[in-house]
């Protein structure tokens, strides 16, 4: 046996090495230094664009920030992404559970009504909505077939104005997206599930709202988060095309006023960078709350985790009480 | 064999057959289980046990042969010489009064012990929530969990899944409770607990058909011992005369393996 090997040689070394800490030099990263200062440099640099830039004129933007005009576009841009995500939802929902239905004509229309909101572009269906007079024409009618006796009648805007417009537009295209989201999470369901709700006298309805659709939320909450997040930048597109006051709507109406047009795109991409995060903050809290009874313990909501980061940067103690696995939240319900 | 004649058993087969696509799993199974007997099935996999078990559940239509539970036809409503399918509605009902408990616990991942004995009796009968909750508490402390009202399923052991599960099916009220194969999935020293509470649920009278590879437990708590193999019941008998004794050549080369 030779001597020079790290390997221990006798029980008693063992015993000796039990509990102490191992004090070595670390390799050398040269590699990420030059990283690390590449990627600061860019930074740096763009920052000094973005400040000495006179076309990106930082007054006019600070002092636009909370006009009146664009608080007003905020408020409408939220409202239609909340209305849109509603209908495209519901109608998700509703279209996922359609398509596995046994019935074929039933499955087939819920695969039709996919395939042509899925294949083609929002921006034309929006367009559609737009010119919803072109097609009725100025007014509408409804009236007993073939025999000319009108029961009611109005003009088109005033039955389609334009948030209604607007809110069918966006909602009728992300009902065939939300179908598939739904439709995957109903899918990630076991089969075994359905057959013990069976087993108890549950009825298919029944089964699907209790026992299938709370843990496909699981599955589904995260993409449609992606999607909200989607239809908020998504309602841009209706001041374009159809004359409801959104943000992007506002912003364009003033520039086209003042040709002041870098500051005031950049006012509005603020606001829609601000909602995204608060979206994505929310998103947390959802996804925590769908996760009861699918793990052991549940991840730490984001202020649980900035007072974990800080309570171990501050002192070690707090950063251990503060990452303790947490209970399941039966509170919550 | 009229319906009468059916109402002295609590499940009556008669040449029950069931093929999936070309496979013919079952191939003519005739039982008869009388209220508060305990019937065991043994027998090597794919040879129709649990298959037959889902038939009495509905879960699995039959296509030959003819099913009572209780006296009423399985899956379907005879008048005159014709056999009506039965609506959704009226199967979900005759299920409701048939406990079932599966090899994979099923329970409802997103609801506590509690909550999941509690759903059936709330969503399926209407009964109120305090009156279901003081029920499914009692139930949960009967099979030993009394401690793990609030714990979702994630956080228990398989026996003390498969433990709420039972107590899940008996919140019912269940007639008749069907096994299929309640400890397959479990670690050994977990057997014991799931087979103790069916045990209990034995004595206390409950009619019972198990499928199990547990032959000490179809020896101590079986009233009859059915051997099924490709389809057919190839020999049937009292517990502990069949295990001691085995007529049919296959029985013996199974129960050599299993015991």
């Amino acid at each position: 046996m030779t001597t020079d090997s790290g390997a221990p040689r006798s029980g008693e070394q063992q015993e000796s090495l039990a509990g102490t800490q191992i004090k070595a030099i670390p390799a050398r990263h040269p590699g990420r230094w030059v990283a690390t200062i590449f990627v600061l440099y860019l930074v740096v640099a763009l920052i000094h664009a973005a400040a000495t830039n006179p076309n990106l004129d930082w007054g006019e933007v600070t002092r636009n920030l909370f006009d009146g005009f664009v608080l007003k576009g905020v408020l409408n841009t939220l409202w239609l992404t909340f209305l849109s995500m509603v209908v495209g939802v519901v109608l998700g929902t509703i279209l996922a559970v359609m398509r596995l239905s046994p019935v074929p004509i039933v499955s087939g229309a819920a695969w039709a009504y996919i395939w042509f909101f899925r294949g083609t572009p929002v921006f034309v269906q929006l367009l559609f909505w737009g010119s919803i007079a072109a097609l009725t024409g100025p007014h509408v009618a409804v009236q007993i077939p073939l025999s000319g006796v009108v029961l009611f009648q109005t003009t088109t805007t005033n039955l389609v104005p334009p948030l209604v417009a607007a809110v069918l537009g966006l909602g009728l295209n992300e009902g065939a997206y939300m179908a598939e989201i739904v439709r995957a999470g109903i899918l990630s369901v076991g089969e075994g599930q359905s057959e013990a709700a069976a087993s108890l006298g549950m009825t298919r309805l029944k089964t699907m709202r209790l026992i299938i659709l709370p843990q496909a939320m699981r599955v589904i909450v995260p993409p449609t988060g992606n999607e909200t997040i989607g239809m908020l930048k998504t309602t841009s597109l209706v001041g374009a095309t159809i004359a409801y006051p959104e943000l992007t709507y506002v912003v364009t109406q003033v520039y086209a006023v003042n040709f002041l047009i870098i500051p005031w795109l950049l006012i509005a991409s603020i606001w829609y960078l601000a909602m995204t995060s608060v979206l994505t903050f929310g998103q947390y809290y959802i996804e925590r709350y769908y996760a009861r009874g699918a793990a052991r313990t549940l991840p730490p909501t984001p202020l649980q985790r900035l007072r974990a980061l800080f309570g171990r940067t501050l002192t070690t103690i707090h950063a251990r009480e503060a990452t303790q696995p947490l209970g399941p939240i039966s509170k919550a319900r | 064999m009229s319906s009468a004649e059916a109402t002295n058993f609590m499940v009556k087969a008669e040449a029950v057959g069931k093929s999936f696509g070309r496979l013919q799993v079952l191939k003519g199974v005739d039982l008869e289980v009388r209220p508060r007997e305990v019937v065991v099935i043994i027998g090597p996999s794919g040879g129709g046990k649990s298959t037959f078990l889902r038939c009495i559940n509905h879960l699995e239509k039959i296509d030959a042969g003819r099913l009572w539970v209780d006296g009423e036809l399985v899956g379907y409503r005879q008048r005159g010489n014709k056999l009506y399918e039965l609506q959704e509605r009226e199967v979900a009902r005759k299920r409701s009064e048939i406990g079932m408990v599966s090899q994979h616990f099923n329970l409802f991942p997103h609801m506590t012990a509690l909550e999941n004995v509690m759903v059936g009796p709330v969503q399926v009968k209407g009964e109120s929530k305090p009156a279901a909750r003081d029920r499914g508490t009692a139930l949960l402390q009967r099979v030993g969990l009394g401690d793990k009202l609030g714990a979702y399923p994630a956080q228990l052991s398989g026996g003390q899944q498969q433990r709420v599960a039972i107590a899940r099916a008996l919140a019912m009220e269940p007639k008749l409770m069907l096994f299929d194969e309640p400890t397959s999935a479990l670690d050994p020293e977990l057997v014991g607990d799931v087979l103790g509470v069916m045990r209990q649920l034995a004595e206390s009278g409950m009619t019972m058909i198990v499928v199990t590879h547990e032959i000490g437990f179809a020896r101590e708590v079986g009233d009859a011992l059915l051997f099924m193999a490709d389809g057919v019941i190839l020999e049937s008998g009292e517990p502990r005369q069949m295990v001691a004794n085995p007529q049919h050549e296959r029985t013996r080369q199974f129960l050599s393996k299993v015991l």
